[in-house]
């Protein structure tokens, strides 16, 4: 899976847990997902979720705690297919 | 001198029909709206017959976001409708996304009689026995806590005062709307969305099944299910659903111009200890003629001034000593009893619900002037019949309607009371 087809899985993925609608129109790596997406700290964990559903892996909740932005949650899960 | 508390706004998620107008029209033409349930034939229920209302999903995805449907099982999708519309319906509107106003005046008491139990059958419980606690996610304690509802709803409306979910069984709807009425009596908020919610799970009916007190009857004709006052009564059907009354301290309304459908002239709650024929499951009759004439005493109108009595009626054995209670504690014989109906006839037993659902049936035939049929006791029980005259087996005109009483009773032989009276503009 390339990483811009993990990026664009990951944007579909967190699109329903934001509450910022007009942020999610320009998303780049650099976006933080609770500031930026307005993302409810306490749903990051129904976004892991969705993210070993989608990709078959399992993240480690340390690894989990890690993500800040959307560029993370890439990184994070390319390495867990590698 | 006593605040007076009016009514402002409703909202109404019924199994009859979704919103006031639908729900009114279905009430004035005795449409029921139970259904075979093939989830409590396929689980082997004695009845398989039950009241869901129709349609709320498609309105849920309109009025919430797609984070918060995920956390919202039935009964907050029912009860957090309700209260938008209520809400809205008063005249008021929803707060915008990132506006940081709190309504410090306004509060809820939001009830649940039994709650989030298809969230906990479907999830909670067999994730957790299969060790897979860590898959959960983050909504579970939301959707099964007792406040889920009130919960959702304050931070859907910005709600800054007192915010609470009571539970007293079947007579919880009733008992939020009372206790609303006091708050703003004290002149400890301004406007309560008061009400109850009750989820459509067959995990919530299946307790009632086992103790067979639904009824077995009539499977094949869902419609004719539900049978209060009839002789051939044979259990409840169970409801699911919402009503929120939106009150007002009569100050705030009048300051905002708004549109007052009825005021609560009063009620009362009480319990009957489980003595005297009271138990866990059976009321106590004097408690209940006690609760009654508390509420007429606490309206300060007379007996004779109650022009019908949207009763608790379910379609049990209780049903006749139901009526003989009212007929006591109004001090009303057959000669002059007031018109009764019962609005489960249509929608089944809402439970936590059944008081609010009921009662905004109440302030809708204030509202428009008629009684609405009490449907399926064609066979008016035996023990009933010498009041068979104060009952509409089809929608009776009543343009001079003033007053309809409304009462709760629950399991733990609690019961709740509350008197509702046609605005007029007048005001005294």
């Amino acid at each position: 899976m390339t990483q811009e087809e993990i990026f664009d899985k990951v944007v579909e993925i967190v699109t329903p847990y934001a509450k910022n609608h007009e942020a999610l129109g320009d998303v780049t790596e650099e976006t933080n997902i609770l500031v930026d997406l307005e993302v409810n700290s306490a749903r990051l964990v129904d976004v892991i979720l969705a993210f070993e559903d989608a990709f078959d892996i399992e993240v480690e909740d340390e690894d989990a705690d890690a993500v800040n932005t959307v560029g993370d949650a890439v990184e994070l899960i390319q390495n867990l297919l590698d | 001198m006593t605040r007076r508390v009016v009514i402002t706004g409703m909202g109404v998620v019924a199994p009859n029909g979704v919103g006031l107008e639908a729900y009114a029209a279905a009430l004035r033409a005795g449409t029921s709206g139970l259904r075979h349930i093939p989830i409590m034939a396929e689980r082997k229920f004695g009845c398989t017959v039950a009241g869901i209302p129709q349609g709320t999903d498609e309105i849920a995805e309109r009025y919430f976001d797609p984070d918060e449907l995920l956390a919202m099982n039935s009964n907050h999708r029912f009860g957090c409708i309700a209260a938008i519309d209520a809400w809205t319906d008063a005249g008021l509107t929803r707060p915008e996304r990132g506006d940081e106003t709190v309504d410090w005046d306004a509060g809820a008491i939001i009830g649940t009689g039994i709650g989030g139990m298809d969230t906990a059958g479907q999830k909670l419980i067999p994730m957790t026995d299969a060790a897979k606690v860590r898959r959960l996610g983050s909504t579970m304690v939301e959707q099964v806590m007792g406040s889920g509802v009130s919960a959702r709803v304050s931070g859907l409306l910005a709600l800054g005062n007192q915010v609470t979910s009571n539970s007293s069984a079947c007579s919880t709807g009733t008992e939020a709307i009372v206790e609303g009425m006091y708050r703003i009596r004290a002149g400890l908020a301004e406007r309560m969305l008061c009400g109850g919610s009750e989820g459509s799970s067959h995990y919530i009916w299946a307790g009632f099944d086992a103790m067979r007190v639904l009824c077995r009857t009539h499977n094949d004709e869902p419609e004719l299910a539900s049978r209060p006052l009839s002789a051939s009564a044979g259990g409840f059907i169970p409801g699911s659903g919402a009503g929120i009354l939106h009150l007002e301290s009569l100050e705030s309304a009048e300051r905002r111009g708004a549109r007052i459908y009825a005021e609560i002239l009063g009620g009362a709650l009480n319990c009957g200890g489980h003595r005297g024929g009271g138990s866990m499951t059976a009321p106590n009759p004097e408690s209940v003629q006690r609760c009654i004439r508390a509420a007429v005493g606490d309206a300060e109108i007379g007996t004779d001034e109650i022009d019908v009595i949207n009763g608790h009626l379910t379609a049990t054995g209780a049903d006749p000593k139901e009526v003989a209670s009212w007929s006591k504690a109004l001090d009303r014989t057959t000669k002059d009893f007031p018109v009764i109906m019962s609005t489960k006839s249509m929608i089944g037993h809402a439970l936590g619900a059944a008081g609010a659902l009921e009662s905004v049936a109440s302030v809708l035939m204030l509202r428009d002037g008629f009684a609405h049929p009490s449907i399926n006791c064609e066979d008016v029980h035996p023990e009933i019949a010498a009041f068979e005259a104060s009952i509409p087996h089809s929608c009776r005109e009543m343009p001079d309607l003033k007053t309809v009483i409304k009462a709760g009773f629950g399991f733990g032989d609690v019961n709740a009371c509350a008197i509702f009276r046609k605005w007029t503009r007048k005001v005294s």
